[in-house]
């Protein structure tokens, strides 16, 4: 069944790929599809009867070289059976959505040309290598999967390829990915070089080894641990896009609209929380390395939110919010509650797909206008749209009765990441960054509804009077995943951040046994009835066992890889404290929702001038934002200008002066002056040849005579 | 014990008689009417002798007082000689009648030249070696100028002639001085003169007019200049035969002589032929380059790929020579292929000979540019064609024997080289429309030639058709 879910996107990718002409584009469109709801409903039952243990199953060898052994198998548990529905669920919608989005398309000449073929084929195949990624065993594998998503994602973004802007931006997104995946890679060899394999059960058991292992590395001693921590995690700040190799997500949103809910916002950016949470065996013996990660990923949220405040593009704005989102996943992971980054990850997935739906929808009807500033006053055009905006609005600022577990899926887990942000950093940066963050994004995801819902319709009269709700095909897929941005942060509360059993039992992890003196007021909410629940008891029972048992167990994590999906360090106590944070921490994102949705109302429906006056006012900083703290031009100026010139340097003055020039200096003067050197000796006289005949005689006697004859 | 010597030249001694019987049987009777007839027989005969000596005869015999030697080596050298020399008389039938050319003479010259040849790679001593190089020698200066009424091929006749006496008078000097110091021309005696790695300057002196009278045979530069010109003025056939068989029995006999008469003296000689082997890979690519006659280009292609052959024996080792046997073998086997095409390049009846007349020829002749194409990238030893691997064996050869810079100087003057061989090429594929189209020669033979041997080029890749052992077999009798 794992393996039919594995492949069935790669034969739905072949078929239409190569096949549309023998089964129309209809049918390509329609094999794909398919054959991807077939993946998703497998997927879903995996996900409900496949218990929380590991389970290897092995698919063919695939490298034998020397002392590197790889098999091409699936790793089962409970991190790949989440990400498994994550991706197949949106990309399932996804495609049923593109029916309608990809109906007609401007770029390309209707009827000639079978882009639509292509289409499906790029996210079929898209959704194999993300399948790849995530289920796989060891980090060969994984790269693989890493690299197939990241040549989708070019593909894709670049999928106008009459676009200038678009094909600028596809190689903007595989270069800067380039740069991650040179840290990716590196850990990868570290890992190989250190423990001799590349299994993560090998890696897992060797790395409190690896923690007390010293690398010696040009000035300094490091240790080995923290440094493939670092390595790994910028590969995954690549593909997630997190501060200063973030650059090329904004640009990414010139691929269809589509891609950019199926790949930049729910599954591929993703991919670098799920390798963090995956190697959580080695970065919990890397304090230092998750330290900087929790940095890295609060600082992301914070300066994401800020430039998502002016973007004008609703798609910017969405994929603003999408970076700021994935900084909050790594603030989780960092501070060592994986479980939460996961639980983030699958809510964010849900309603940061539907908001790209949803603007896609809206694009859509204004026929392929993006600037917010010329939509207004949609609501009742499109109300269907309108609404399912708005459930993504609410879930992604929030919105919940605080306190409780009832709520959109964003309030659970976003509340979630920020108390444990708290406990993880004492109160510290990190908290306080996700906090104002999440004002800010209250802000600007309120400012995105009024700006495109509310107010007068604003630009040009025509499209407006043409705007219209989009067709079915685009609205159900809307609906599904409402569903999901509803409901799926309450259902799995528990499981992801409830009690610590629950969650241990969840993702298969042995309890420590602190997990006896959890707060009632953490308890399950009702909704939270899940199979997992009679694996949960068996765990208690082992759990009753006393904190005697916590060196017995460190111990045997030297022998063996850590049982269950995500391992966290006996001492991580920070999910426990996060259950006990003070009731201000666990209002605070609520009162910054709160006081973000304020302010939009107040900017925008209010007082619709005040903007522009601050703006004015404030004009440096409203420039910085607008300009995205001028990343761009600092990495233009830093990087890519010297590289044109070192290129050009190499190109002109290297291979065109000295090389090309070389070569043809020799090849049109020197062995052309020869040849007629040697056409004038053949003068066609005997005398001549026979003197030529006498003076090489005498040469070579003479030579022979000097150089060793005449001993 | 003279019925022991005389068994041990039967293969000559059938030859010389089937030479005389056929020349009276021929002038007695038919005279021209026979030549036909005659050369089939000879070709015929000549591969039966090849299969004879092939598959007979065991280890090394002596005979004629040590002067005569029938080891691995002669036989493997006299098998390609007696092959080649069979697909040239071949091949040069039907061109030959065409052209009034075929005398019943000119079989019967063919068989002595290759009677020479076959001494030539058996001599165990100067005297007999001589004598088998004069034989073959005054044959082919009687076939180069077998166009009598062509004012050219006369002209190459007779170049070809003096120059081969000049070449000759430095040969003999040579063999005089080395039996002045060594006190015998017998071979086994010349090599115990010099037994202690002491090497007398006069031997030293004998040595290198003695390889300045076989780089003449070689055509190895400074004493190439012949070449060209006999090239191109002798008719196309008899081209074709000079750059085949007696390369082979030159480069043979060049070995034999530098490995059983100066065995002690190797690094003596190795830097001489080292030098001669530049030389000739150099000079052979660079003056091709500005040849527009095919048949002149096909001369400094040999030149230069006797220079690629010397190499091999510069290493002066077994490996070396096997190397040497391997290029030889493979040179002979393009050749052959090239030269039928040459010969088929034909227009009004008259053979063409410019280079540029091949424009677009590809169009109308798809297959037989494709052979040539391969042949052609084969001889600029573009892998994987066979052609890679002669050269890859030889630069292996010096390269082990502590010759890198030879190797490398090989590898760039094979870079040059290649262009001559790649604008045929582009002729072929790329070039101008010909206004007067060549003619579509349907010879069976030549096209069978052609794409037999380009088929080789491609398909002996495998395993050489299993020359490599066999050469590595005759190498290892000639360097103990």
């Amino acid at each position: 069944m794992e393996s039919i879910i594995l492949f069935a996107p790669l034969v739905g990718s072949l078929i239409a790929g190569f096949g549309w002409k023998f089964i129309s584009i209809r049918g390509a469109q329609w094999v794909t599809t398919g054959l991807l709801f077939l993946a998703c409903a497998l997927s879903w039952i995996v996900f409900l009867t496949h218990g929380p243990e590991t389970q290897h199953i092995q698919v063919m060898r695939w490298i034998e070289s020397g002392t590197l052994s790889t098999d091409w198998s699936i790793r089962l548990d409970r991190l790949t059976s989440i990400m498994l529905i994550v991706v197949t669920t949106v990309s399932a919608v996804v495609h049923l959505y593109s029916f309608g989005y990809m109906a007609h398309d401007s770029q390309f000449k209707d009827g000639e040309e079978s882009y639509r073929a292509r289409f499906f084929a790029y996210l079929s195949f898209f959704t194999f290598a993300m399948l790849m990624l995530v289920t796989s065993d060891n980090l060969v594998q994984m790269f693989f999967g890493w690299e197939g998503v990241g040549v989708a994602s070019y593909l894709l973004i670049g999928f106008y390829y009459r676009k200038p802007s678009a094909n600028a931006a596809a190689m903007k997104a595989f270069i800067v990915n380039r740069v991650g995946d040179f840290g990716f890679a590196l850990g990868i060899f570290g890992l190989f070089y250190l423990t001799d394999s590349v299994k993560f059960d090998d890696i897992f058991a060797a790395a409190p080894a690896l923690a007390e292992t010293q690398l010696h590395f040009l000035w300094g001693t490091w240790n080995a641990a923290e440094v493939l921590a670092v390595l790994l995690f910028v590969g995954a700040m690549g593909k997630s896009a997190q501060l200063f190799l973030h650059t090329w997500l904004p640009d990414a949103m010139e691929g269809p609209t589509p891609v950019s809910a199926l790949i930049h916002a729910a599954t591929m950016v993703t991919a670098g929380v799920f390798l963090v949470c995956r190697m959580s065996p080695l970065m919990e013996f890397a304090p230092n390395a998750t330290a900087f990660i929790t940095f890295l990923g609060a600082t992301t949220a914070f300066v994401a939110a800020t430039i998502g405040l002016v973007q004008n593009d609703i798609k910017r704005v969405i994929a603003y919010s999408t970076m700021s989102q994935l900084g909050y996943m790594f603030v989780a992971a960092g501070v060592g509650v994986y479980s939460v980054a996961m639980f983030h990850l699958f809510t964010h997935a849900f309603f940061k797909a539907m908001l790209f739906l949803g603007a896609g929808s809206v694009i859509h009807g204004m026929h392929h206008e993006q600037d917010m500033r010329n939509y207004g006053g949609l609501k009742d055009k499109m109300p269907k749209t309108f609404w399912a905006m708005m459930i993504g609005t609410l879930a992604i600022t929030g919105v919940g009765i605080p306190l409780t577990h009832i709520g959109f899926a964003g309030y659970l887990s976003k509340d979630a990441v920020i108390e444990s942000a708290w406990a993880g950093t004492q109160g510290g940066y990190a908290f306080w960054m996700l906090v104002i963050a999440a004002l800010f994004t209250s802000f600007y995801s309120w400012r995105l509804m009024f700006l495109t819902f509310f107010g007068k319709p604003r630009g040009d009269k025509h499209t407006h009077e043409h705007a219209h709700e989009s067709p079915t095909v685009m609205l159900v897929p809307l609906g599904v995943l409402a569903l999901g941005a509803i409901f799926s942060g309450m259902l799995w509360y528990g499981s992801f951040f409830g009690d610590h059993n629950k969650v241990n039992a969840f993702f298969g992890v042995p309890a420590h046994a602190e997990a006896a003196e959890h707060g009632d007021d953490h308890a399950a909410p009702a909704a939270d009835d899940h199979a997992a629940d009679e694996h949960g008891e068996a765990k208690e029972h082992v759990a009753m066992h006393t904190s005697d048992d916590h060196a017995a167990m460190a111990v045997e994590h030297h022998g063996a890889a850590p049982q269950g999906a995500i391992f966290t360090h006996p001492d991580n106590h920070v999910m426990d404290d996060a259950h006990h944070a003070p009731i201000w921490v666990k209002i605070s994102p609520f009162i910054a929702m709160v006081i973000g949705f304020i302010t939009a109302y107040w900017f925008y429906i209010v007082n619709p001038s005040l903007p522009k006056r601050l703006a004015d006012t404030q004009r440096p900083l409203y420039l910085f934002l607008l300009n995205k703290w001028y990343f761009d031009e600092i990495y233009d100026f830093l990087f890519v200008q010297p590289s044109k010139m070192i290129g050009r340097f190499l190109w002109k003055n290297i291979d065109e002066a000295i090389i090309k020039g070389g070569l043809n200096g020799i090849a049109m003067g020197i062995v052309p002056f020869f040849t007629r050197l040697a056409g004038k000796a053949q003068s066609g006289f005997i005398f001549t040849y026979a003197f030529a005949m006498v003076i090489g005689m005498a040469v070579l006697i003479t030579w022979m005579t000097l150089s060793g004859g005449a001993h | 014990m003279i019925s022991a010597d005389l068994n041990l030249i039967l293969p000559e001694i059938v030859l010389a008689l089937f030479a005389m019987g056929a020349l009276l049987g021929a002038v007695y009777t038919g005279k021209d009417k026979l030549a036909q007839a005659m050369v089939w027989a000879t070709a015929a005969l000549f591969l039966a002798l090849a299969f004879w000596i092939g598959v007979s005869g065991e280890g090394t015999q002596t005979g004629f007082g040590d002067m005569f030697v029938v080891d691995g080596f002669a036989r493997f050298a006299k098998v390609v000689i007696l092959l080649s020399a069979a697909c040239v008389l071949l091949m040069s039938e039907g061109y030959m009648t065409r052209r009034g050319l075929l005398l019943f003479e000119y079989p019967v010259l063919i068989v002595l030249s290759v009677i020479g040849m076959m001494v030539m790679v058996s001599a165990s001593d100067l005297m007999v070696l001589y004598m088998g190089l004069e034989l073959q020698s005054l044959a082919l200066y009687v076939v180069a100028s077998f166009r009598r009424d062509s004012s050219k091929s006369t002209e190459a006749g007779l170049k070809y002639f003096v120059l081969g006496a000049l070449s000759s008078g430095l040969l003999l000097y040579g063999a005089s001085l080395t039996y002045g110091f060594a006190g015998t021309t017998k071979f086994t005696g010349i090599i115990e003169a010099a037994v202690h790695g002491h090497v007398t300057a006069g031997l030293l002196i004998g040595l290198v007019l003695l390889i300045a009278g076989l780089a003449f045979k070689v055509s190895a530069v400074p004493f190439h200049m012949w070449t060209p010109d006999v090239y191109e003025g002798s008719p196309t056939p008899v081209t074709a035969f000079f750059a085949t068989a007696p390369k082979v029995a030159a480069m043979a006999m060049f070995a034999r002589v530098m490995f059983d008469a100066f065995g002690q003296a190797i690094p003596d000689w190795s830097q001489v032929v080292a030098l001669l082997s530049v030389l000739s890979m150099f000079l052979g690519a660079i003056a091709a380059i500005g040849q527009t006659d095919i048949k002149r280009l096909m001369a400094y292609s040999s030149i230069a790929h006797m220079g690629f052959a010397l190499m091999g024996l510069a290493a002066g080792t077994a490996f070396g020579v096997q190397a040497m046997l391997i290029y030889m073998a493979i040179y002979v086997t393009m050749n052959i292929g090239t030269f039928a095409f040459i010969m088929s390049m034909e227009r009004d009846g008259q053979p063409v000979t410019d280079v540029k007349s091949l424009g677009m020829y590809s169009t109308r002749e798809p297959l037989k540019a494709l052979a040539m194409l391969v042949l052609l990238f084969s001889l600029a030893g573009i892998p994987p064609l066979v052609g890679f691997f002669g050269k890859f064996y030889v630069l292996r050869a010096a390269y082990d024997a502590g010759l890198a810079w030879l190797a490398v100087a090989g590898v760039i003057a094979s870079v040059i080289g290649a262009f001559y061989y790649l604008r045929i090429v582009f002729f072929m594929y790329f070039g101008e429309e010909q206004e007067e189209a060549l003619e579509t020669n349907r010879s069976v033979v030549l096209k069978g030639f052609l794409y037999a041997s380009a088929f080789v080029m491609v398909a002996g890749v495998i395993n050489l058709f299993g020359v490599e052992a066999m050469a590595q077999a005759a190498a290892a009798t000639l360097v103990q």
